[in-house]
């Protein structure tokens, strides 16, 4: 251990200079506050109004998060099978593909209520 | 003769104002406002015959937030302004700026209704370097003489003191319009 100690102690030194510096930029630098710098870049002119009460987004992302959820369960499922299927043999072979049918009819369901249409 | 010579070697004494001034200068990003040919002057500074990475410089931030120095290399007419102050006005103190080339430092050669006549209508300026377009050269040299300056800038209240010991001298200066020069 007693090997590691300067690094040990180098490596707290640049900690606490990068912490310090950090915590005493604002209490002993001065405060110039203007209103644009506090606002937003866009080259140099007045940024674009933002929408009202911070912008609305597409319902359409709902569905499309849900689906997400569901066949990532699926893949999360489906990578130890891949890792370990040639232990598993036939029987695991067949129980898989039972799972996927399963899955597989949640995806036809989706694909063909037009869950898939983006418009 | 001082305390430094009863020192051990290896342990050397300064002040907070002039390690505050050599950090300042040393690591000194430029935001460019490259708008004319005196940009092409700006870009060979930053090539690597007239390196600028030398003096730290070698990064131009294309963001006002992560630069020191604002560097107007060209014309800037009054359209250009208001886009010329915002940037000015979005960079983090301390901040200084470079008026660069004749257009920057007077309107230059465009002594018209479209150009703005010397930047310093828009900006505080720091260092003017006059040139159609100054040389690289030229730009290292008042870059140098604005390190010197950052180094010898004093802090806190002793900052306030040199601004005001400096604008009495200002105030008592001849103004350029009196100046009759070669323009007689």
């Amino acid at each position: 251990m007693t090997a590691y100690t300067p690094i040990l102690v180098l490596g707290a030194i640049a900690a606490l200079f990068a912490v310090g510096s950090v915590a005493m930029a604002p209490l002993t630098g001065p405060k110039r506050y203007n209103r644009a710098k506090l606002d937003r870049y866009e080259s140099g002119i007045e940024p674009s109004p933002l929408p009202e009460g911070g912008g609305k987004v597409s319902i359409r992302y709902f569905i499309i998060a849900m689906l997400f959820i569901v066949f990532d369960i699926e893949i999360i499922f489906l990578y130890p099978f891949a890792v370990a299927f040639d232990a598993l043999g036939w029987f695991g072979l067949i129980e898989m593909f039972i799972f996927m049918l399963t899955v597989f009819i949640a995806y036809a369901y989706v694909w063909r209520r037009g869950g898939l249409e983006w418009d | 003769m001082g305390i430094e010579e009863k020192l051990p070697s290896g342990v050397l004494l300064s002040t907070v104002e002039g390690l505050a001034g050599y950090m300042r200068k040393a690591s000194f990003w430029p935001a460019t406002f490259g708008l004319a040919c005196c940009a092409i002057e700006m870009m060979t500074f930053g090539a690597p015959r007239f390196d600028s990475s030398r003096f730290g410089m070698e990064v131009f931030r294309p963001s006002p937030r992560q630069a020191d120095l604002m560097i107007v290399a060209g014309r800037v007419s009054n359209k250009m302004a208001p886009v010329l102050r915002q940037i000015y006005d979005q960079m983090a103190g301390p901040k200084y700026v470079l008026a660069m080339g004749v257009c920057a430092s007077s309107g230059g050669m465009f002594n018209n209704y479209a150009i703005v006549q010397g930047v310093d209508h828009v900006v505080p300026v720091d260092m003017y370097l006059p040139g159609c377009p100054p040389r690289p050269e030229m730009l290292i040299d008042a870059i140098l003489k604005l390190h010197d300056q950052i180094q010898h800038e004093k802090l806190g209240s002793n900052r306030l003191a040199q601004i005001k010991e400096e604008e009495k001298v200002a105030l008592l200066a001849t103004p350029t319009s009196a100046m009759k020069g070669l323009m007689r």
